[in-house]
Parts: structure tokens; C-alpha cells; sequence
């Protein structure tokens, strides 16, 4: 069996998940453990360790420990943390900033997430604007796993049946945003 | 009143009816809308999900797109998400002139510049503070009396930035709904989270959000929502909801200007209720008869 979590690169030599948490730890080193994130999260039941306890374990325990957690996954970006935390701590981009470092290292446990993610981005690249049907096509090709596409087929067909949207073929070529997407990462790499 | 129109990609697919209801009503009620020519994708949160810069530079695009052309309109989003990706443009690259200086980096494989001089506001936004209620009220012609209305914000368009309503107890939507003749709906899910893309990335965490909102809307005759994330998850997985939950949910979900043209007597064609994945029969006897008024 594959273990569940597996970095991008070889067991010990992680240092770029290192690197890529020291930002997110300088942002909530202020982060007094009052716990109102976790109190306000609609997902806390759902995650391992609750908001409060991630930031914690963030700012005591090294990266890979805190990529084996499903919490950052299972942030909907709903904002109420953020609004309502009493430092003022931006937590939604916290949590955002560990999602980043997962797709940048293609954290094998968090796949299904970076999956989508990525693929999503991908549509946007090749044009510009996101096609919903081509989007999900890549999700699922990305996925490897039947289950997945069979439990969105009865909505795929509901959407079809109204025209909003087309079975696509996955495009290929040179993408509209493709120099875009090379000059950010170029940039994002110098800083 | 005249605004630079961002409709961004769901409103061109799934949430198509929502981008035909909006130019509809707003046409009605005497607003002009300009399209923005060659608008990109914001980004939604996917972008945040992969990349920071490229969270700020798409959004950012559409920004300096809209600076060219002339004028100083507003940037006019229907949908949440967008909303929320311009907006924060707009707000943090005041706070960070390294972050603007990076976005335009990006920005030149467009020939683009982005200078911060445009405002983006969501539909509802303008919907209740430059339109006011009183002139919804005289173009409604057909008025939904006695239909109660669960009104349904969701976070991105009240979160992290409180612009024009209040984050946490939203009451925009209420003078709106009263001017239709419809009565609000009291509940306190109006704000709360409908799970986002994890009814994709992890639907047993979002099907459980989804039926909160549904059990609390239980005795509404429908609900309407300005954000086409929220209106999906609501619509779309009712029956699996149901599955979970042993019930069975039929609850109309509706854009807001779609009930609003409902009112103000717009067509069909105006309105298109038959894109919805599922609007109730029981519902649509609600409705007062256009023939009658």
C-alpha cells in the first residue's frame, strides 16, 4: 500500500514544505489561542485538528506534521475566522497559504483537493476563461479513479439536458493565458 | 446609472440564468450595462488554491481592463466569487505596493497596467444602496404577496470586507423582497456557509452544510440567493440530500432578480425559471396570475 502521505520529494530532503510554511508561521506568530477560529468554522467538525489546534501544531511542529492534516483542505473560504478573530490575523489566507504549498509540492494525501484545484487553473490557462465541462474532465482524468466522475454523472446530465453545458473534449495547443501563467510563476519563484 | 458589466465564467454556463435575469432587470429599472470586452477568468478559488500572485493577477486583469475604457463606472459583479477576487485587488494593493508592483509584472504579457482606479461592486450592492427599494417597488407590476422568502447571502459577497451589508446578520436583501410584496423569511442562515467546492473536493463535508441550510429553510416557500456557488450546492444536491437526511427536500432556489422579474412582470424569456435544475410545480401555483392583476 502507498503510504498516505508522500511528499514531492524524498523522505528528509522536504525543505521546500519547510520553506513555504516560514511566512504562514511569521503571519500567526501574534495568535493567541483563544480558539474563536475554531468556534466560528462551519467544517471544524469535520476536520482532524480544529482551526486553533493547526496553528498551534504550525507553530511548534515542522512542515511535514502539519501537512498530514486534512484541516486546511476542508477551509471553504467562508471568512468568518477572519472576521472574526481578535488579532485581526488574515486565517482564510493562512489556511490558503498551506493549500499553495500542498499544489506546489503535489501532497499525495491532499490530492483530491490540489487535483481540482489544478485542473480548474488549467481550463483558465488554455482559455482564458474556465469551461465548466473541460474542467471536470481533467479533474477526473487527474483523479484515476472511476467512483469519482460515476458520482457526478446524474448532474453532468441534468446540466446537459438544459444546455448550460457541452461535453468537451479536454483542448490542446498553445492556451490564451500561457504567458500569463509563465510571467507569475517566473515572478512568484524570484520573490 | 451606468456600470462596466463582469458577468465571469459561471454566468455564462450553470449559472446562465442568472446572467440573463440580471440584464433583464436591470434593463427594466432604466440601468445600463457595458459588457467588459475580453474579460478572463478571476480565478475563484482555485487560484488561491495554487498560487498567490496568480490569486491577485487574474482578477487584476479584468481591473485594468476596465481602467482603459472611458469613464470612471463601477465594475459590476453578479457573482460572489468574483466579486470578492476584484474587490480584494482593489483593497490590497493599497496596503502593499510590492504586491501591485508584482501583479504588473504579470500584467505586461497583456500590454495591460493596472492603476487601482476602478470600484467593484456586487449586484446586490447596487441593488439596494444606488437603486432603492421604492423604485423596485413601482416597476413591480405583479407583486408575489404572500410568498415567504428565505434570503440566502452566503459569505464571499459579506466576508472578509464589509461593504455594504452587515458580515455576520445581512439584511440587505429584505427591503428588496418586501418591495416585491413577498414577506422575509426569519432565519439566521442567511450568512452561513453553503460548503463551496468541497461538495466536489469533499462532499460529506458539504452535504452537511447543504441540508442545515435546507432544514432551516423548511417552511419558506422558496430561496433566493445573489451568488451562483451557493444557488448550485443548494439546487443541485437536494436529492442527495435528501438521501442522507431520509427526507425529502423540493425547495426553490432562486437568483434574486429572477423572483424580482417574476414580480415586475418580465417574461419568460426574462426570467428563464426553466434553466433552474428544479423548480416545484407547487411553487409556480403560488405565483399570483399575471392575468389577474
Amino acid at each position: 500500500m502507498k503510504p498516505a502521505f508522500e511528499a514531492g520529494r524524498p523522505h528528509g530532503a522536504s525543505k521546500n514544505l519547510e520553506e513555504r510554511l516560514e511566512p504562514v508561521r511569521k503571519m500567526l506568530l501574534p495568535c493567541m489561542q483563544c480558539g474563536t477560529c475554531s468556534g466560528s468554522c462551519p467544517n471544524a467538525w469535520a476536520m482532524d485538528f480544529s482551526p486553533r489546534h493547526l496553528w498551534r501544531l504550525l507553530l511548534t511542529r515542522n512542515g511535514e506534521e502539519i501537512f498530514k492534516s486534512r484541516t486546511f483542505v476542508l477551509c471553504s473560504t467562508c471568512y468568518s475566522c477572519t472576521l472574526r478573530c481578535p488579532r485581526g490575523l488574515p486565517l482564510t489566507d493562512a489556511m490558503s497559504m498551506l493549500k499553495q504549498a500542498a499544489a506546489a509540492e503535489n501532497v499525495r494525501m491532499h490530492r483530491r483537493s490540489v487535483g481540482f484545484y489544478k485542473s480548474f487553473m488549467e481550463s483558465v490557462r488554455r482559455h482564458g476563461r474556465v469551461r465548466e465541462m473541460e474542467f471536470m474532465t481533467l479533474y477526473f482524468l487527474s483523479m484515476k479513479n472511476p467512483a469519482i466522475p460515476l458520482r457526478f454523472t446524474p448532474l453532468g446530465m441534468r446540466l446537459m439536458a438544459k444546455r448550460k453545458v457541452s461535453f468537451e473534449i479536454p483542448s490542446r495547443g498553445m492556451g490564451r493565458l500561457d504567458a500569463f501563467f509563465r510571467k507569475a510563476k517566473a515572478v512568484e519563484d524570484q520573490s | 446609472m451606468k456600470y462596466i458589466y463582469y458577468p465571469g465564467c459561471s454566468l455564462e454556463g450553470t449559472a446562465l440564468e442568472y446572467n440573463i435575469s440580471t440584464k433583464s432587470v436591470l434593463g427594466a429599472l432604466g440601468v445600463k450595462l457595458v459588457e467588459l470586452d475580453d474579460w478572463t477568468c478571476c480565478g475563484a478559488t482555485a487560484a488561491e488554491g495554487t498560487s498567490h500572485l496568480l490569486s491577485f493577477a487574474l482578477p487584476a486583469r479584468n481591473i485594468a481592463l476596465a481602467e482603459k475604457m472611458k469613464g470612471d463606472l463601477d465594475v459590476l459583479a453578479p457573482c460572489s466569487a468574483c466579486y470578492l477576487n476584484l474587490k480584494r485587488v482593489e483593497r490590497e494593493i493599497v496596503l502593499d505596493p510590492g504586491l501591485l508592483k508584482k501583479i504588473n509584472q504579470v500584467l505586461e504579457t497583456e500590454d495591460l497596467v493596472l492603476k487601482g482606479k476602478r470600484k467593484t461592486r456586487h449586484l446586490l450592492d447596487v441593488l439596494s444602496s444606488d437603486i432603492s427599494a421604492r423604485d423596485i417597488a413601482s416597476a413591480v407590476v405583479r407583486p408575489v404577496n404572500g410568498l415567504r422568502i428565505a434570503p440566502y447571502y452566503g459569505c464571499q459577497c459579506l466576508r472578509p470586507y464589509a461593504v455594504f451589508d452587515d458580515p455576520e446578520k445581512p439584511r440587505s436583501m429584505e427591503p428588496i423582497l418586501v418591495s416585491l410584496g413577498a414577506s422575509v423569511y426569519e432565519w439566521d442562515m442567511g450568512g452561513k456557509c453553503c460548503g463551496a467546492s468541497l461538495m466536489s473536493t469533499a462532499p460529506e463535508a458539504g452535504i452537511k452544510l447543504v441540508a442545515g441550510i435546507l432544514d432551516a429553510a423548511q417552511d419558506a416557500d422558496a430561496v433566493v440567493t445573489v451568488c451562483p456557488m451557493c444557488q448550485m450546492n443548494l439546487e443541485a444536491y437536494q436529492r442527495r440530500a435528501s438521501k442522507m437526511r431520509k427526507t425529502h427536500y423540493a425547495m426553490p432556489i432562486l437568483y434574486l432578480p429572477q423572483l424580482m422579474g417574476l414580480a415586475m412582470g418580465l417574461t419568460d424569456e426574462q426570467i428563464r425559471l426553466d434553466l433552474n435544475l428544479c423548480v416545484p410545480d407547487g411553487f409556480l401555483h403560488k405565483l399570483p396570475d399575471a392575468q389577474a392583476v
